[in-house]
């Protein structure tokens, strides 16, 4: 058991170790960035997020990038308040919580310290940051509906899996189609959340199958939501994909899903991405000017008809 | 008659009367909801092979990792009077593990899923005497001491694939996870009923039985005639890793895809409540692993037949919590005390009207 | 001594289902006396105390405090009258300092500021030459301080009569004479003590009086010094000095000379103070004395019960180790402990299940007995030892106590022990029973077994065992056989002292 723990601990130190390293950069004339940043073990996504902060603001694009990562916010207030005595050029947030931050950016600002925000906004006066590049929810929904309606299907019979109920994610994509139900052009036969849990999604389409109700669309506000409702299609003999009876619609962009698009086995897969670090070192460089303090970080919808296997190495998360 | 009714409450079916009448009325309810309900049919499956489907199949084999886990739990909740509720969480980090091994292989074939399957094993007892050393040796009330592996096992899983959520396409992986080609029956039904086997063929080859249920009721006899009590409560947790490793096997198989967050998330509340319709006192002591599974089928016929009316999956656990709060009301010894007294009453107001007659 | 009555009782009643657990008790305390109340298990002591504090309420009788008619209602009630009890188990909050002790739930709510509470603490506590500061917390102190942190409270709280229950035995020689300094100081104050123990030593060095109780009666009230030990030792027993000096003696057991079986020098545990102990194949012997005396420990710590501390112990003249239970069975020990229902039988499993369940032990987990081979040992036994059961399927909790008790021999009878401990195998079993276990024990010696036998009534010793070992205050004060042994002998022995 000792052994056991002792295992555990040094597990720790080497994550330690390596998320540190991760932070250390060259030295000399090079642009510092501190990033304050969720822990890449949050998700996948946040995972490909701190990898293309990294790759963006390396030594040879000319930065020295400094890196703190936690989900809780006072931590993370703490790690910018040290950006600021360190004495940064520039500081990047991707706040654990909206509130909390008006001081530490009031402080970054006497300090002559431009702010960015990434992937999620905060509640303060507009004057305290640069910009915000942060993803529209609502918008990832929109393109994908937009997309499904180019598919002028004769009808269309839904299977709506949600989200966890009341984020952000789940928000937002569900908008865009709750109008296509509301105006009568599609048809919902059933809307049920499944949390974010693949087999919960498999067994709301098992559930519709058994009640022998038809559908041909089936719309899963994340790509494992997808995956679960596809494995309850293949146990019962649906056809799915480019070339069967049901379109699968997932979201995020896995590696694996788009894997799933290219083997024709779904039929779109809606972008969300975490790329906000080239859009940032743009607006930096000044090679790129804000048009406003929000800039929507511009997101892709995947059709597997088009999609490349470059795509899927240049936009997929994980591996 | 009298006798007949405590029979029926007491002995005979015994603790096996409250799940087989919930199961009986969810029949019963569901039929006239839907005559339809329970047809099964033969579909093809995409691979092309004959396969059963219908409410019925998709209840049975829904309820797959629950029963597993559940068998596993009944045994820790008689010998320990508690539960592990990290069962989830352990699974996680046992499909996790299942998952690493197979893709760290070039390709996948019979062996390496084996070989993934008893890795996921060893890690998953592992993990079942960690917290069976917490509760056997340091005395920590289980819930407590599972609370630790339940706060971060989630976390473990992580790191054992590095956050990502991981697929692994193979057939053998899906033959695990829906049908064998050629056995029209689930695979996750085929593999409870192996594992129900194999634990009564534990409880036949070994005095197991006996001492968890010595044990579990009376802890000081049971040491003063020479049982190791530790050692049974140990054994009751790594019996129940093994359980978690089979179940968190048939989670990753059903999507080929693993993620650590959301694979049998809450699944620890529904094992305990299927213990506890199972008729199981879950303060130890005597058991019956049929109950449990009979428990584990009763929560997913529910859950199957909530969906069926379409009630929101939000709801679906309020109204679950509903049914269950009855079921183990009506269960409890207070109830049934109560409802036999009652019987009782009846029937011997029965025989006076009789005898009456005869006068 | 002031004669002044201060709490009498008068023909106490209580009923429980199924018995009358005190019959017309009278009880009476003067004021500024140490009263000890005697008895053995089952006399009644306790039903009484919790009668006199408000936890039981009485069937019959009256209690007067002061020359006033008094019920009392509740265990708050008794406080407010001015009855406080002291128990074994420290009912104070160990996490709080002694000050809050003494004045935590106090009655009518009055807020006392802590600086104004601490003072006074230290003063009550000063007062009373207790060592202790009011700062402090309760549980640094030693556990006769924190007795007497219990004591200050109750005194401060006015309590004209004070109960002690049991307040020496978890401490040493020297916190033992501290807190009869205390009492002694709190007699001379006025204050009416109750003291029930089961140290003899205790009783005479500091009561004034004893009480004696037996089965839920008043034997009697009688000044310390005209109650010489022995008489004490025969009252509580209930057997009459005079009486047993007329009775004739029992017919004279033969000393055992086969080889010796069983041999411990200097064992120890936990619970039990060193002893020797030996016994001989086909032998059977006996540990007597009051209840508290040790011998069961005694017995726990032959069999591994408890956390064996020391000693060596030879079986068939070869040195073992024997620390845990499982040990002394695997050396042909069988052992029927004194609580039949918390170390016994197995309630929810059936007869069958208990009878099979140490021999399953020992043959291990992984060599089941068969069923049908479990159902013939059952019916067996059930057959050999008269079982009255419904069938051998039946939960052994709804059997009645002779039979529960049967099911453990025929557990234990089961294993074929070389070397059986039986504690009080017979307590609250029907006599019928009781006889029937007295002559097997009396069949299994002949067969070359060696019973250790151990019971709260003599007669029953004496008619079973060919030596004695008794035990006072923990501790072998003697051994007895051939024709000593004799019930006036017996109780001589157990009081010691003078006699």
């Amino acid at each position: 058991m000792r052994k056991l723990k002792s295992l555990l601990l040094v597990g720790l130190l080497v994550l330690s170790c390596v998320l540190t390293a991760c932070g250390g950069g060259k030295k000399g004339g090079n642009i510092k960035v501190g990033v304050v940043n969720n822990p890449p073990s949050e998700s996948g996504y946040r995972e490909a997020n701190v990898k293309d902060m990294e790759a963006v603001f390396s030594a040879e694009n000319g930065y020295e990038l400094k890196t703190a990562y936690s989900i809780k916010n006072d931590e993370q207030l703490q790690a910018a308040q040290g950006f600021i005595t360190e004495g940064v050029d520039y500081l990047l947030i991707s706040a654990a919580e909206t509130t909390g931050w008006d001081e530490v950016l009031k402080k970054a600002k006497e300090a002559g310290i431009k702010v960015y925000l990434f992937d999620r906004m905060i509640d303060v006066d507009e004057s305290l940051y640069e910009a915000a590049v942060v993803s529209d929810m609502a918008k990832e929904g929109e393109t994908a509906v937009k997309w499904l309606l180019d598919q002028n299907l004769s009808e269309y019979n839904v299977i709506h899996i949600q989200g966890a109920m009341g984020s952000d994610a789940q928000i937002g994509r569900t908008g865009a189609l709750d109008e296509q139900f509301a105006s009568g052009k599609m048809t919902k036969v059933v809307q049920q959340t499944a949390t974010w849990d693949e087999a919960e999604a498999k067994n709301i389409v098992e559930s519709v199958i058994n009640s022998g109700a038809s559908f041909n669309v089936i719309y899963a506000e994340n790509d494992g939501m997808a995956k679960g409702a596809v494995a309850a299609l293949d146990e019962h003999g649906i056809t799915h994909g480019v070339d069967g009876d049901v379109i699968v619609m997932g979201f995020d962009c896995n590696k694996w899903a788009l894997r799933e698009l290219l083997a024709g086995k779904w039929n779109y897969d809606g972008q969300c991405s975490p790329f906000q670090a080239q859009i940032i070192s743009d607006l930096i460089k000044g090679t790129k000017t804000a048009s406003s303090k929000k800039i929507i970080n511009e997101e892709k919808g995947f059709d597997a008809k088009a999609l490349t296997q470059s795509d899927i190495d240049t936009y997929g998360l994980g591996e | 008659m009298k006798k007949n009714n405590k029979k029926f409450l007491s002995g005979g079916l015994g603790q096996l009367t409250i799940p087989l009448i919930a199961i009986a009325l969810l029949f019963i309810f569901n039929l006239i909801r839907d005559p339809g309900f329970f047809s099964i049919g033969i579909s093809h499956n995409n691979d092309g092979n004959a396969v059963l489907a219908g409410n019925l199949i998709s209840i049975i084999n829904g309820a797959s990792e629950l029963a597993v886990l559940a068998m596993g739990m009944t045994l820790v909740t008689a010998a320990c009077g508690g539960q592990d509720i990290s069962v989830g969480a352990a699974a996680a980090i046992a499909g996790s593990v299942f998952v690493k091994v197979l893709k760290s292989g070039s390709g996948i074939s019979g062996g390496t899923v084996l070989l993934a399957f008893v890795a996921a094993c060893i890690v998953a007892m592992l993990f079942g005497t960690f917290n069976g050393v917490l509760v056997a040796v340091f005395k920590i009330q289980p819930m407590i001491a599972t609370l630790i592996l339940y706060t971060c096992g989630r976390s473990i899983a992580y790191w054992i694939n590095g956050g990502a959520t991981p697929t692994v396409s193979s057939h053998i992986i899906t033959a695990i996870g829906s049908f064998i080609p050629g056995i029209p029956i689930p695979t996750p039904v085929l593999i409870v009923a192996l594992v129900a086997i194999l634990f009564k063929l534990l409880f036949h080859f070994t005095s197991l039985e006996l001492f968890t249920q010595s044990v579990g009721i009376n802890g000081s006899a049971a040491r003063l005639n020479g049982i190791n009590s530790t050692f049974i409560k140990l054994l009751s947790f790594i019996i129940l890793g093994v359980c978690v490793a089979v179940a968190g096997t048939i989670g990753v198989s059903r999507l080929s895809l693993i993620n650590h967050e959301t694979l049998l998330l809450d699944v620890e509340m529904d094992t305990i409540l299927a213990v506890a319709i199972g008729g199981n006192s879950l303060g130890g002591g005597k058991f019956k692993i049929s109950g449990s599974i009979i428990g584990a089928y009763v929560i997913q016929m529910l859950t199957t037949t909530l969906y069926a009316m379409k009630v929101s999956s939000t709801d679906v656990k309020a109204y679950k919590a509903i049914v269950i709060v009855l079921l183990v009301v009506i269960g409890s010894p207070v109830v049934k005390q109560r409802f036999g007294k009652l019987l009782e009453r009846i029937s011997s107001k029965k025989k006076i009207t009789v005898k009456g007659a005869e006068e | 001594m002031q004669e002044e009555i201060l709490l009498q009782m008068k023909g106490i009643d209580k009923k429980f289902p199924g018995v009358l657990a005190l019959n017309g008790v009278d009880f009476t305390l003067r004021k500024g006396e140490i009263h000890a109340l005697m008895g053995e298990n089952g006399a009644g002591k306790s039903t009484l105390i919790k009668v006199l504090t408000g936890v039981y309420q009485k069937d019959g009788g009256e209690i007067s405090l002061e020359g006033q008619n008094v019920s009392i209602k509740s265990p708050q009630d008794a406080q407010n009258k001015g009855i406080s009890t002291v128990y074994q188990e420290i009912t104070l909050c160990p996490n709080l300092t002694v000050a809050e002790n003494m004045f935590i739930g106090r009655e009518n709510g009055s807020w006392i500021k802590r600086k104004e509470r601490e003072k006074r603490a230290d003063e009550i506590l000063g007062g009373l030459g207790i060592p202790a500061r009011s700062t402090q917390q309760l549980g640094d102190c030693s556990l006769a301080v924190q007795q007497m942190v219990a004591i200050a409270r109750a005194v401060d709280m006015n309590c004209k009569v004070l109960i002690l229950d049991e307040p020496t035995s978890s401490l040493d020689d020297k916190e033992v004479n501290m807190l009869f300094d205390l009492m002694r100081d709190l007699k001379s104050k006025g204050v009416g003590i109750i003291f029930v123990t089961h140290f003899l030593e205790q009783v005479y060095e500091v009561s004034d009086r004893i009480t004696v109780l037996r089965n839920g009666e008043l034997v009697g009230e009688y000044p310390v010094e005209k109650l010489p030990r022995v008489e004490l030792v025969s009252k509580m027993m209930g057997k009459d000095l005079d009486e047993l000096s007329t009775l004739g003696e029992h017919e004279e057991k033969k000393t055992i000379v086969n080889d010796v079986l069983y041999e411990a020098e200097g064992l120890s545990s936990s619970e039990a103070q060193p002893f020797d102990f030996s016994i001989r194949r086909g032998e059977v012997n006996g540990f007597t004395g009051l209840l508290g005396s040790g011998r069961s420990e005694s017995v726990r710590a032959i069999f591994g019960a408890d956390k064996v501390n020391g000693g060596t112990v030879k079986i068939k003249g070869e040195q073992v180790k024997v620390t845990k239970p499982i040990d002394a069975m695997k050396h042909g020990i069988g052992y029927l402990a004194e609580d039949r229902k918390r170390d016994g039988i197995i309630a929810e499993l059936s007869v069958r299940e208990n009878i099979i369940l140490a021999l399953q032990v020992m043959n291990g987990m992984f060599k089941p007995i068969s069923r049908s081979e479990q159902e013939a040992f059952a019916d067996e036994y059930i057959k050999v030892l008269n079982i009255k059961t419904a069938s051998r399927e039946t939960p052994v909790g709804s059997l009645s106590g002779g039979n529960q008790q049967k099911v453990i021999l025929a557990r234990w009878l089961l294993t074929h022990p070389d070397y059986l401990i039986l504690d009080e195998p017979t307590r609250g079993i029907d006599v019928g029973t009781k006889l029937e276990i007295q002559k097997l024990v009396l069949k299994l010696a002949e067969e070359g077994v060696s019973v250790t036998f151990i019971s709260s009534e003599v007669e029953e010793m004496l008619r079973t065992c060919s030596r004695l070992i008794v035990m006072r205050d923990r501790r072998i004060v003697g051994e007895l056989k051939g024709k000593d042994l004799n019930q006036t002998q017996v109780m001589k022995t157990i009081a010691g002292g003078e006699a």
